[in-house]
């Protein structure tokens, strides 16, 4: 249970400075708190981090789970309902009925004499100079609006019909989107895209960030300088030219790129670490554990390691919601996710182009992709102030 | 001091030549051409396009080519808008992103700052909570966000500001674009502003201050401000530099005419000039904004010498 690195904390970093010599110490051994342990109940005091950590699962749930009870696919096209504002209420409404019917009479190529709704059926009467064919309810069917369609009467010179059908009850909580398709469905699927991307793509950084900045670091020297010296000529070049590339290079592959993504965000984690790394070599807890005979490899587990994961931990949840807003931006642009699959970032810039006509487009996606980045970032902040004992 | 400026200056050089080499061979090496359009152009009129730009030279005598118009600044024709050079492009473009994004930066500073300093006047009371707040908002929120709810609020609700377009530069049209550039940078400002004048109100100096009865205007503007004023500086100096070259997201929103959207479509259109052009000119701008920082360090703070 008792952790060197945390025996250390308590240790050296004691306030009256006693307790190392206090008898007590000796004769009442204290259960020694992990560092993990210790950062984590502090995290449980923080209420925005925990909220938004409780926030975030549920985000998570609700995306990967919520599209397979949606009756819609995130890709279903309703001519009948093209930017249906959202509603709790079922589509379609009264007038939408009479639209829809005009609709299909329209197509039917009848003349409407009159139409009434009776429970969840409707009842129309047709005329037409010609003998009406009863193949004619597979156009009503065919509408998103009716189903079971059936010829209920005709005339007996079949210039006359009553055709009777079914309202199809549909839900749009979320409205459509500007061809048709149910934007909650989508918003949630988005989230899956967005959500996956952003754990991708920071898990490819961490890895790269850790595994270069940790060498330069342990290595340090002539070595060190050459690989920082490379940081430092490939943060000189202008980001957004780096992912373009990336895109000109790997096409449209979304989880290529990402991959690709990932890789040209270890800068800034290269850095953290490799200054880390220097910095705990030094400390004399590392040197007392040096001079104790530890080899270099119990001084990596038990020292470095543990000191290293608190930063990295932070950078990681810090990284996630940057990897969101990237992939957001380059869908923005067109170069990211593409139709008919979807992201948070492709959802807003439809929204975008559609906010005259359509708000809601706008906002749901929106609402959903700004809540997130609120949570990773709360949550980012909250284990900073857990996981560094110095910033109490 | 002059012999700080000139030998930063001429560091600037090989940093130059770096960025430049590696876009060069980067957008070099990425697939197709300036001229592999899907249209299609027949090979011979395609061979006739190449040859009259130098593209089927070898590829080191290009660069070499490149190099030398570069130092005569010549930044070349731009391959897909023909009827331009790259430097036109420029000159057209920056005279409409460079007061947006001075605009923005001012405000961004002005505001920013202020918000900050009550902040840290007032912490860890209600108008502290309402900075950070505001301040969190503003730096989570991205600007493809901010940008159409803006559209959506002041142009489509209230009827305020026109949605887009440029309209020759009238104040009206600026409007939006200044605020979505502005609200993210002021946040961080904010941010910054109020960590560091917590701390500056907390040094040894500011104490003597107030313990000789200075009036608490005059603690906070001139002795607590001006060591507050460090971070702000040194983070004022690459925002400046991403503002003033324009926003591709802002740009492409509000239909501006700026140099922002230049990087994404010449990348795309291998329009190697152009790309070339916005690398340099990026580079420039971020060389010489640090370089304007690290004197601004010497004018705040007495401390920081350059003999």
């Amino acid at each position: 249970m008792t952790n060197l690195s945390s025996e250390s904390v308590d240790g050296v970093v004691s306030p009256d400075g006693r307790h190392l010599t206090s008898p007590m110490a000796t004769e009442i051994p204290v259960a020694g708190r992990s560092l993990f342990g210790d950062a984590w109940e502090r995290l449980k005091q923080n209420k925005a981090a925990m909220f938004s950590l409780f926030y975030l699962v549920a985000m998570a749930l609700v995306c990967i789970v919520g599209p397979f009870f949606s009756p819609h696919l995130y890709s279903t096209i309703y001519p009948d309902y093209v930017r249906t504002p959202p509603s709790l209420s079922p589509y379609p409404s009264e007038a939408g009925i009479e639209t829809a019917l005009d609709d299909v009479l329209r197509r039917m190529r009848l003349d409407k004499k009159e139409w009434r709704q009776d429970g969840d059926r409707i009842y129309v009467t047709v005329t037409s100079s010609k003998d009406i064919d009863e193949r004619n309810t597979r156009y009503l069917d065919r509408s998103d609006t009716f189903e079971d369609a059936k010829l209920e009467s005709k005339s007996a010179d079949g210039t006359e019909a009553v055709f009777s059908a079914a309202v199809k009850q549909q839900y749009f909580f979320f409205g459509t989107d500007n061809i048709g398709r149910d934007l909650m469905t989508r918003t949630l699927v988005a989230g899956r895209i967005s959500l996956a991307i952003g754990l991708l793509a920071g898990i490819v950084a961490v890895v790269i960030g850790v595994v270069y900045g940790a060498t330069a670091g342990f290595i340090g020297g002539k070595t060190d300088e050459v690989m920082m010296r490379i940081v430092d000529v490939l943060y000189s070049l202008p980001f957004i030219f780096f992912v373009i590339m990336l895109v000109v290079f790997f096409g449209r592959n979304f989880v290529l790129m990402f991959l690709a993504v990932g890789a040209v965000l270890w800068l800034d984690m290269a850095r953290i670490v490799r200054g880390q790394a220097l910095s705990i070599r030094r400390q004399e807890y590392v040197q007392a554990a040096e001079a104790m005979g530890v080899s270099q490899r119990g001084i990596l587990q038990r020292h470095v390691i543990p000191n290293l994961l608190g930063p990295v931990v932070i950078y990681m949840t810090l990284l996630v919601p940057q990897v969101i807003l990237l992939e957001s931006f380059l869908s923005f642009l067109g170069l990211g996710v593409q139709e008919p699959m979807t992201s948070w970032g492709v959802l807003i810039s439809a929204g975008a182009s559609n906010i005259g006509t359509a708000n809601w487009m706008l906002l749901f996606p929106a609402f959903f992709l700004v809540s997130t980045l609120f949570a990773l970032n709360f949550i980012g902040d909250g284990l900073r102030d857990a996981l560094d004992p110095k910033d109490r | 001091m002059l012999l700080y400026v000139f030998r930063r200056l001429l560091t600037a050089i090989p940093t130059m030549f770096v960025i430049v080499t590696l876009a060069f061979f980067l957008i070099r090496v990425a697939p197709g051409g300036p001229f592999n359009q899907e249209r299609g152009l027949s090979p011979e009129i395609k061979a006739n396009l190449e040859a009259q730009f130098g593209l089927s030279d070898p590829l080191w005598l290009q660069y070499w080519n490149y190099l030398k118009n570069l130092l005569r600044g010549d930044f070349g024709p731009s391959y897909n808008l023909p009827d331009f050079t790259v430097a036109e492009l420029f000159q057209e473009g920056l005279k409409v992103s460079i007061p947006l994004g001075a605009s923005a930066l001012v405000l961004a500073l002005l505001f920013g700052g202020t918000l900050g300093i009550i902040a840290a006047l007032r912490q860890n009371k209600p108008a502290d909570y309402a900075v950070i707040a505001v301040a969190t908002a503003g730096s989570t929120i991205p600007t493809f966000v901010i940008a159409p709810l803006i559209q959506l609020l002041f142009g489509l609700t209230w009827k305020l500001l026109p949605i887009g377009g440029w309209g020759d530069g009238a104040l009206i049209n600026k409007v939006g674009p200044v605020l979505t550039l502005a609200l993210p940078q002021m946040a961080i400002v904010a941010r910054l502003m109020r960590g560091s004048m917590i701390e500056s109100l907390r040094s040894h100096h500011i104490r003597t201050a107030k313990a000789l009865g200075l009036s608490d205007w005059s603690v906070v503007v001139k002795h607590a401000l001006r060591g507050a004023l460090l971070p702000i500086v040194s983070y004022a100096g690459p925002a400046a530099a991403a503002l003033l070259t324009g926003s591709i997201i802002v740009e492409t929103i509000f239909s501006i005419p700026g140099v922002g959207r230049y990087f994404v479509q010449a990348a795309l259109n291998r329009d190697y000039t152009l790309v070339m052009g916005t690398v340099v000119v990026i580079a420039l701008f971020t060389i010489l904004f640090n370089l304007i920082v690290d004197i601004l360090y010497a004018v705040v703070d007495p401390r920081v010498r350059y003999d």
